[in-house]
């Protein structure tokens, strides 16, 4: 049961970037259309449930077992960069429009924040290998969930009449505060 | 204190050591070949992505273009320079780049064409075009600047008579235009080309001249006056030239009694020309 709630948690009451303000970059970035955003998404995903794993495994039998938690950061960050960058080899090979497409944004998951994030919530908050996991997975979810709504309003917006000094980044940032303000909704609804 | 240092070395170590494995390994199993010629094609092109070489963007041209697919000129947008870097990238006598320009064949502007209706709608060609326009002529240009919409080189304008231009010194032939206009009135063609049938009118002689002054109305006068024959041919009447056969002079012009064939016109307006002054009249007479 807590591990459905801690899946649910991570993706819509607590969602990453609209809640916790983490992975702004590319929920900007990567928005402006919405097959290239579920492929970011998709690709975040990987990273995520990848490092939720590893980090829980590095955490517990090497940090815990030789009393070393202050490497926590610094092992956090070179497992996500060794992971993004098996993905990035992956998706070249697989599909290089797609790589083509994400261009810069593909490496910066690297230092995107919500997977550090996810990782140090995970160990902070003393998850089991299984929740932790579902976590990882979960504020996938929640990450890509942003990432298409933002994306599908983005493309209704190319049609709609912004006024003139809102148009581009201005709008993009009033929309995605709105899209915060009614995730703002869920607040509350777990404590996870 | 100090198994403590060895400890967190040799764990930091470790797992830099096994992730550096792991990334070597998996770089080998999914290695992707790619031709450093190919950055370089990449770099000379305009990386517009138009679309008018005829591939999936400029970096499947560059692609062909590094196989031997395609030619060096094959960027139309580029033209003659980008012909001429490629060709010392890859290595191959530069070609001469074949420019093809827009020509936009109406000139039944507001002044020429009769209009009967007025139209409220949406004020995009695409839009009127459902409907058929203002102008009486179902082939004419509707003149609510698709085309102009559509060009990312601001190559395009509308006239004050309602026509669009082309300014034949800023368009790079990329199409964009050609494929914006409901009524294919707009052609691209190579540069050399200069004398056009500016019709596409293909009813009958006296219910097109209704429609329209500069109307083609099929007198076949431009036909007998081609030194070549079959160099022009009426088909479902309007005058079409043969580009293959028919020279290049202004002799099929010279009897037209609408104007509608015009030798040269197309070279005349370039965007200094058009904004010296306010607009220009495109209009001949």
């Amino acid at each position: 049961m807590k591990i459905l709630l801690v899946f649910i948690s991570a993706a819509i009451v607590n969602n990453f970037v609209l809640t916790y303000f983490l992975g702004i970059c590319p929920f900007l970035g990567v928005s402006k259309r919405i097959d290239t955003s579920v492929n970011m998404g998709l690709a975040t995903t990987f990273v995520m449930s990848l490092a939720a794993a590893i980090t829980w495994l590095i955490n517990h039998y090497i940090l815990i077992a030789f009393n070393l938690p202050f490497l926590q950061n610094v092992t956090y960050i070179i497992t996500i960069a060794s992971l993004v960058q098996l993905v990035e080899m992956f998706i070249r090979k697989s599909s290089p429009s797609l790589y083509r497409s994400l261009g810069i944004f593909l490496p910066l998951i690297t230092t995107n924040c919500a997977i550090l994030g996810l990782t140090l919530f995970a160990a902070l908050r003393e998850y089991s290998f299984i929740e932790s996991l579902s976590f990882g997975i979960g504020a996938g979810a929640g990450f890509t969930i942003a990432l298409v709504i933002m994306a599908g309003i983005r493309e209704e917006l190319e049609f709609a009449d912004v006024p003139a000094p809102l148009k581009g980044a201005p709008m993009t940032l009033l929309v995605a505060g709105m899209l915060a303000l009614a995730f703002m909704g869920f607040a509350g609804l777990l404590s996870v | 204190m100090e198994t403590g240092l060895v400890i967190s070395i040799v764990a930091m170590g470790g797992l830099g050591a096994f992730f550096a494995v792991f990334l070597t390994v998996a770089s080998q199993k999914l290695k992707v070949e790619e031709d450093p010629m190919v950055e370089k094609i990449m770099e000379a092109l305009p990386q517009t992505n138009c679309g008018a070489c005829g591939f999936a963007g400029c970096h499947a041209l560059a692609e062909k273009i590094a196989a031997g697919q395609a030619p060096v000129n094959g960027c139309p947008a580029g033209g003659q320079d980008v012909a001429d870097q490629l060709a010392r990238i890859v290595g191959v006598e530069s070609m001469k780049a074949k420019r093809l320009v827009a020509v936009v064949l109406c000139r039944g502007g507001n002044a020429e064409a009769k209009r009967s209706v007025v139209y409220k709608g949406d004020r995009t060609c695409a839009a009127a075009d459902l409907t058929g326009g203002e102008k009486d002529c179902a082939y004419s240009c509707l003149g609510y600047g698709d085309c102009v919409e559509a060009c990312n080189f601001e190559a395009m304008a509308m006239n004050e008579n309602g026509l669009p231009v082309v300014f034949f010194d800023k368009c790079v032939g990329c199409g964009a235009c050609a494929r914006a206009c409901p009524r294919d009135i707009i052609e691209m063609h190579t540069e050399d080309r200069r004398l056009f049938v500016y019709c596409r009118n293909r009813d009958k002689g006296p219910q097109a001249k209704k429609a329209c002054k500069v109307a083609c109305i099929a007198c076949r006068l431009c036909v007998k006056d081609c030194e070549v024959e079959g160099g022009i041919e009426i088909k479902d009447n309007l005058a079409t030239i043969n580009y293959e056969l028919c020279p290049q002079d202004d002799k099929p012009t010279r009897r037209c009694p609408t104007k509608c064939i015009l030798f040269g016109e197309n070279e005349r307006i370039t965007s200094a020309s058009f904004y010296a002054g306010g607009m220009q009249k495109v209009s001949g007479d």
